[in-house]
């Protein structure tokens, strides 16, 4: 356990890391660049609570009012990620590498959902007879809750990634294929109209006004697959897992290391803020078009 | 473009098509409508519209509203399958619709280059924006134009096109009174300099008899009444041969004298 002194400055360093991780979260609503003065005060403000809530718990850890066998210190937290990026022990591996697996079997998972659920949803989107052939099993399989599934994935796939990376894509592919053909069922027809009047051909079509005209309601569907990815992703590495912070959390749970598992959900913690960040800031690219996501 | 000539299909039997052997080879009319009829479920919205459109000619239609005249216009545009009849226009029809239509994510001079075939389509549709006195907002978005703005790129991206009949169907309806009379200007100066025809269609009748050469009466699906305006442009409009106009208009269009104005 680390002095008094030393825990302070940790619990500023915890608090410091959440800061950032919350300014980031916030990127996408900040207005415009110039009143950057106001911008910066407020999200100032903004960190006071989380770190009022660190210094709380630090101080109710250092003076034994919550015991560290039930919530460890935010200090003890920071000593622990310290040690597991540092230190290869043979019981947790590294944090970064554990990092490394997990991200690329989200990445893997979220890329394949996301196409599969965009080329889907143009199928879908564009044809009556494609809706007719595609979206009934689509809107069958949607309703089977996902997690139910883990038993019959491992009687399936096995335990080695296969489920896994499948559990990651079919979380992504349902919010983005959903959303990306109500988008483009959405498209105003008034500007179809127009698309005929200008004697566009069926691809210019596709390409300068139904995908553009379905993009908005698309990037809200990415972010629910972010989201939902995420989810399937700390659930499903927990099965039989042999890497990545999955497996570092049931083997904390082995050895009833809170501390380790704490360090393992702040990183998913601040995987999930990233990707959400990711997402928003390309929300502001792509949509500038908008007046109300400004110049 | 090449020229459209079409045929619109046969909708039910009840209807007896006009002369089907009349081929309209050289086509001496900029458009020609032969017993264009529409029913709306069981209401019959245009009953057996004859229509000729002369070259470079620029016709106003009124008429009240339901009375057929945007679905006449819609027909002409080839945006209505249902109606029955016979349609056909000489050259590139282009449209100007009452809500401008600009592709919101596309910038004002990718909303004129839109499915352009020219050799260089963006100096085209700069030239264009130019006409209409809108180069300086090329590169802006849509949503930041102004309504007369807006209409103005809907100009251009109409007449970009060259076409040989122009639909305007309510294009300064939503617009202030002061932007709508610089529009009536832009739209005789362009219409001069182009001389296509212009299909106009209008509840306004004071905005007819600004700019036609000839104005009609839609009503009860069909045309009701078609005048000829010789007074020169500009015109003023208390000259005394468009106040009797005016009068017989309202008329036509069952407001009775004094009710206006």
């Amino acid at each position: 356990m680390p002095d008094t002194a030393n825990a302070d400055l940790v619990a500023r360093d915890q608090a410091g890391l959440t800061a950032a991780a919350l300014s980031s979260g916030t990127v996408g609503r900040a207005p415009a660049r110039s009143p950057a003065r106001r911008r910066r005060n407020r999200s100032w403000y903004r960190l006071i609570s989380p770190v009022v809530v660190v210094v709380l718990w630090q101080a109710a850890s250092s003076t034994g009012i919550l015991p560290a066998s039930k919530l460890v210190s935010p200090a003890s937290i920071a000593h622990t990620a310290y040690t597991l990026v540092v230190t290869n022990s043979p019981t947790y591996g590294t944090l970064q590498e554990s990092l490394l697996v997990s991200c690329g079997r989200w990445a893997v998972g979220f890329a394949i959902g996301i196409v599969v659920a965009v080329l889907l949803a143009v199928v879908t989107g564009l044809s009556r007879i494609g809706e007719a052939a595609a979206d009934p099993i689509l809107q069958a399989l949607r309703s089977v809750p996902l997690l139910g599934l883990i038993p019959l994935f491992i009687v399936w796939f096995g335990i080695g990634e296969l489920p896994k990376v499948l559990f990651v894509m079919l979380s992504a592919l349902f919010p983005m294929y959903l959303n990306t053909f109500a988008g483009i069922r959405g498209v105003d027809s008034k500007l179809g109209e127009l698309g005929h009047v200008l004697g566009l051909r069926r691809s210019e079509m596709i390409r300068h006004i139904v995908l553009p005209g379905a993009l908005p309601q698309a990037l809200t569907g990415l972010q629910l697959s972010v989201v939902a990815s995420m989810l399937a992703l700390v659930v499903g590495e927990q099965i039989n897992a042999t890497s990545g912070l999955g497996f570092m959390i049931t083997q904390a749970q082995q050895f009833l290391n809170n501390s380790v598992i704490m360090v393992a959900l702040i990183v998913y913690a601040i995987l999930g803020l990233l990707a959400n960040g990711a997402v928003r800031l390309l929300q502001r690219k792509a949509l500038a078009w908008r007046r109300d996501f400004g110049q | 473009m090449a020229p459209r000539l079409r045929a619109v299909k046969e909708h039910s039997a009840e209807r007896a098509l006009v002369s089907p052997a009349d081929p309209l080879a050289a086509p001496a009319t900029a458009a020609s409508v032969r017993g264009l009829s529409r029913k709306f479920g069981d209401r019959t919205v245009l009953h057996g519209v004859d229509l000729d459109i002369a070259h470079g000619e620029f016709i106003a239609l009124i008429g009240r509203s339901g009375s057929g005249k945007s679905t006449l216009l819609r027909a002409l545009a080839g945006l209505d399958r249902e109606v029955t009849g016979r349609l056909s226009a000489a050259g590139p029809v282009s449209v100007a619709f009452q809500e401008p239509r600009l592709v919101p994510w596309k910038r004002v001079l990718a909303n004129v280059a839109l499915g352009l075939r020219a050799a260089d389509p963006e100096a085209t549709a700069r030239t264009a924006l130019g006409e209409v006195g809108l180069a300086e907002r090329a590169s802006a978005w849509p949503a930041t134009l102004s309504g007369g703005e807006a209409q103005r790129a809907s100009l251009a991206r109409a007449l970009v096109r060259d076409p040989r009949l122009l639909l305007l169907d309510e294009p300064f309806s939503s617009l202030d009174a002061l932007t709508r009379i610089t529009m009536h200007r832009l739209v005789l100066n362009l219409w001069i300099r182009h001389r296509p025809a212009v299909l106009l269609v209008t509840h306004d009748v004071d905005e007819a008899l600004a700019l036609a050469d000839r104005v009609l009466v839609l009503g009860e699906g069909r045309i009701t009444h078609s005048s000829l305006i010789t007074v020169p442009r500009p015109r003023d409009r208390d000259h005394p041969d468009l106040v009797a106009l005016r009068l017989r208009l309202l008329t036509e269009l069952g407001v009775p004298a004094g009710e206006t104005d």
